[in-house]
C-alpha cells in the first residue's frame, strides 16, 4: 500500500523542480515548462487528496479538471504571445525583452 | 514490495528524472520531449489513484496538445537548428536555493499534519468516477458554474491566442 | 468457465496456478500472466500486420485494374516476407546531424501507439484486453501519441521537407480530433457508457446497430479517422509528387517498414472500431453466442470490411489541398458534428423511455433532416459562389469580343 506521503512529497519536489526552472532560465519558453510542471505538481497532490481523503466529494477530480483547462489556455495565450514578440524582436530571451525600461 | 509500490517508485523516477532534465538541459527540444515523458509519468501516476478518465484527458490535453504546441512555438523562434549558449540566467544558484527551500518547507509543513502517512480507503463497490465527474460538472448543486466559468475562459484565450499570434498585414 | 465458453480466462488461470505451483508469490504470477496476455495480443496484431501487407498490394491493384502480386506463392501470398527480407537487408542510414534518440525513437512510438489501441477492442464477448470506462477517450489518447512521434520524427531527420511534412500532418491530425471526439460522443450518449464493451452490448438483443440510429455519426467519424490516419484523400504528408515522402523521408529500411506497418495496422484498428461502434462488433443476429471464436471470426469479417471502405476511399478520390482540408474541418465538419450532438443528445432525453424501434426511427429521420438541411446549405452557398464570379466570367468574354 502506497501512504499518502509518498504522493505528497513527489508533488512537493516537482514543485520544486518547476520553480527552479522558472527562476533560472533564460529563454521564455523555458520558462513556460517551468510553471507545466508546476501545475502538474498541483494536479498529483489535488488527485491524491480526493483518493486519501474525500472519495465520496468528488471535489479533487473537478479542481483538477479546471487546473487542465486553465492550464491549456494560459499555454495558447503564453505561447502566443511568445511567437508574436519573436516576430518583432526576433529574441526569445527574456533578459532582452526590456521594452518598457526607462 | 508490491506490484503497486514498483509501479509507483519507477513512475516517480521517471517523472522527477525527466523534470530535472526539463530545466537543465540546453537543447530547448530535448526539453519539451522530456516534458513529454514527465506527463506520461503523471498519467500513470492518475492511473495508479483510481483517476482513469483524469489519466486518458492527461495524455489528450497536455501531450496531445499542449506538449505538441510547446514543440511547435519552440521551432518557430528559434534563429538556427541548433542550441547555444548557456541556458540558465544569471542567478540559478539563488534559484537553486529557493527551489531546496520550497521543498524543504513544503516537506516540513506536511509532516506535521496528521494526516501525512494515511493510507488509501478501498473504493465502494459499484464505484464508477466518470458517472460521478460527469454528474458534478452539470448538477446545480456542483460543480456546473466553475465549468461554464472555464468554458468562457477557454473561449477569451482562444480569441486572444488568435489574435495576438496572428499575422497583421 | 470451461476452455470453450472463456478461453482467454481459463488459459490465464490455469497458468497463473502453473506459476504459484512453481513457489511464485501470486502477485508476481498475476504480473508474469498479464504480461504473456499482452505479449500474444500484440504478436497476434503483428501477424495480422503481415496478412494485411498483402491485402492492401492486392486490393489496391484491382482498384487500378491490374493483378498485383502473383509470383511469390499462390495469389503471391508470401509476397509480404518478401517484404519484410528486403526491408531488413536494406543499409541502415542515418543523416548527418540527425538527433540519434528522438529519430531511432519515433518509428517505436508510432507503432506503439497502434499496438495500445488492441487493448481495448473486444474480439469477441470474453476475448478482449481490458474493459476500460473510458476507453473512447483512450482511444483519441492513443492517436495523440502517434501525433507526437510524427513530429519527433520530422524535427529529428534535420530536413526541411520531412519537417514541413511533419508540421502539415500534425496540424491536420490536431484538427480532425475534435469531430472525432464528437462523434465518439454520440454512441457514449445512446448507451451511457464510454467502454466500448457496453457499446458493443447496447447493439444486441433487441437493440439496432448504431449505423441506423446514427448515420451522420458513422460518416463523421469515418471521414476524420482517415484524416486521423494521414490517408488519402488527406495524406499531405505522403504526396510523392509534393514533399517526396513527408516525415519519413529519411527512414531506411526496417525503420520505414515499422512506419508503414503501424500505419496498415491502424488503419485496420480503426475499421474495427467503426465496425464496433457502429455496425455491432462481434454480434451478427446470435450467431456469435455459438462460441467466442465464431464472434472474433464475424468481428474480424467485418473490421476487414471497413479497412476495405478506407481503401476504396483511398484509391478513388484525389488527394485535398492542406488549406482545403484545413477548411473542410473548421468551417463544415465542426459545426456539423456539433449540431447533429445536439440534436441527439436532446432526443436521447426526449424519448428517454420509448421502445426501441421508435427510438430508432425518430433518430433516424432527425439525421436524415439535419443532412438535408446540410445539403440545402451547401447548394445555396455554391450557388452564390457560381454567381459571385460570373459578372468576371461574362466581362471578361465581352472584352474578349471587342
Amino acid at each position: 500500500m502506497i501512504p499518502l506521503s509518498w504522493y505528497l512529497i513527489l508533488a512537493a519536489a516537482l514543485f520544486s523542480v518547476g520553480l527552479f526552472g522558472v527562476l533560472a532560465r533564460k529563454n521564455a519558453i523555458a520558462i513556460l515548462l517551468g510553471v507545466e510542471l508546476m501545475l502538474n505538481a498541483v494536479n498529483i497532490n489535488l488527485v491524491a487528496f480526493w483518493r486519501y481523503g474525500s472519495l465520496a466529494s468528488i471535489a479533487g477530480q473537478v479542481f483538477a479538471i479546471i487546473v487542465f483547462a486553465v492550464a491549456a489556455a494560459e499555454v495558447a495565450v503564453g505561447l502566443g504571445l511568445v511567437i508574436s514578440v519573436y516576430r518583432r524582436r526576433n529574441t526569445v530571451v527574456a533578459d532582452e525583452l526590456d521594452l518598457m525600461k526607462w | 514490495m508490491t506490484a503497486i509500490q514498483i509501479i509507483f517508485i519507477l513512475s516517480a523516477l521517471v517523472i522527477l528524472g525527466a523534470a530535472v532534465m526539463v530545466v537543465s538541459t540546453k537543447n530547448l527540444v530535448h526539453a519539451a520531449l522530456y516534458l513529454v515523458a514527465t506527463l506520461f509519468g503523471v498519467a500513470v501516476l492518475f492511473a495508479l489513484l483510481d483517476a482513469t478518465f483524469l489519466t486518458v484527458v492527461q495524455v489528450v490535453v497536455y501531450i496531445g496538445a499542449i506538449a505538441i504546441l510547446f514543440i511547435f512555438a519552440i521551432m518557430l523562434t528559434r534563429r538556427e537548428m541548433r542550441d547555444q549558449g548557456e541556458q540558465l540566467n544569471g542567478g540559478w544558484g539563488a534559484a537553486a536555493l529557493i527551489g531546496l527551500l520550497t521543498f524543504g518547507g513544503l516537506f516540513l509543513l506536511l509532516g506535521n499534519w496528521r494526516g501525512f502517512g494515511a493510507t488509501a480507503a478501498a473504493l465502494p463497490s459499484g464505484f464508477d468516477g466518470v458517472v460521478e465527474l460527469g454528474t458534478a460538472l452539470v448538477s446545480t448543486d456542483a460543480f456546473v458554474l466553475p465549468f461554464e466559468v472555464a468554458s468562457v475562459l477557454l473561449l477569451a484565450a482562444l480569441i486572444g491566442a488568435v489574435y495576438v499570434a496572428g499575422t497583421k498585414k | 468457465m470451461t476452455f470453450w465458453s472463456d478461453p482467454i480466462n481459463f488459459v490465464a488461470q490455469w497458468l497463473r496456478d502453473v506459476f504459484t505451483g512453481w513457489g511464485w508469490s501470486s502477485g508476481l504470477a498475476n504480473a508474469i500472466t498479464l504480461l504473456l496476455g499482452a505479449l500474444v495480443l500484440i504478436s497476434f496484431a503483428m501477424v495480422l500486420d503481415i496478412f494485411l501487407v498483402w491485402i492492401e498490394r492486392k486490393v489496391v491493384a484491382r482498384f487500378q485494374d491490374r493483378l498485383g502480386p502473383n509470383r511469390i506463392g499462390p495469389f503471391g501470398i508470401f509476397q509480404p516476407f518478401a517484404d519484410i527480407v528486403k526491408l531488413i537487408i536494406k543499409e541502415d542510414i542515418t543523416p548527418a546531424g540527425a538527433d540519434k534518440l528522438v529519430y531511432n525513437l519515433a518509428p517505436i512510438l508510432s507503432l506503439t501507439s497502434v499496438l495500445l489501441l488492441w487493448a481495448i477492442l473486444p474480439l469477441a464477448a470474453t476475448i478482449y484486453g481490458t474493459d476500460l470506462n473510458v476507453a473512447l477517450l483512450y482511444l483519441v489518447a492513443a492517436g495523440a501519441l502517434g501525433t507526437l512521434s510524427i513530429i519527433m520524427a520530422g524535427w529529428s531527420s534535420n530536413n526541411k521537407y520531412a519537417l514541413l511534412g511533419a508540421f502539415r500532418m500534425v496540424a491536420s491530425m490536431v484538427s480532425y480530433e475534435i469531430p472525432m471526439v464528437v462523434a465518439l460522443l454520440i454512441p457514449t450518449i445512446i448507451t451511457g457508457s464510454m467502454s466500448v464493451r457496453e457499446i458493443t452490448l447496447a447493439q444486441g438483443d433487441g437493440g439496432v446497430w448504431f449505423f441506423i440510429v446514427a448515420p451522420l455519426a458513422t460518416v463523421i467519424f469515418l471521414i476524420s479517422a482517415i484524416a486521423e490516419l494521414g490517408r488519402s484523400p488527406f495524406d499531405l504528408n505522403e504526396a510523392e509528387s509534393e514533399i517526396v515522402a513527408g516525415f519519413h523521408i529519411e527512414y531506411t529500411g526496417m525503420k520505414f517498414g515499422l512506419f508503414y506497418a503501424g500505419e496498415l495496422l491502424h488503419a485496420f484498428t480503426f475499421g474495427g472500431f467503426l465496425a464496433i461502434l457502429f455496425f455491432g462488433g462481434y454480434r451478427f443476429f446470435g450467431l456469435e453466442n455459438l462460441h467466442p471464436l465464431v464472434g472474433a471470426v464475424i468481428f474480424l469479417v467485418k473490421a476487414l470490411i471497413g479497412y476495405w471502405v478506407i481503401m476504396w476511399v483511398k484509391y478513388t478520390v484525389p488527394r485535398i489541398r492542406i488549406d482545403h482540408m484545413l477548411g473542410f474541418n473548421w468551417k463544415f465538419l465542426t459545426p456539423l458534428s456539433l449540431v447533429v450532438l445536439m440534436v441527439t443528445a436532446v432526443l436521447n432525453q426526449v424519448l428517454a423511455g420509448t421502445e426501441t424501434w421508435v427510438y430508432a426511427l425518430v433518430m433516424f429521420l432527425a439525421n436524415v433532416v439535419i443532412g438535408w438541411i446540410t445539403l440545402e446549405a451547401l447548394r445555396a452557398y455554391s450557388r452564390s459562389q457560381r454567381k459571385a464570379e460570373e459578372p468576371v466570367v461574362s466581362s471578361v468574354a465581352q472584352a474578349a469580343h471587342h
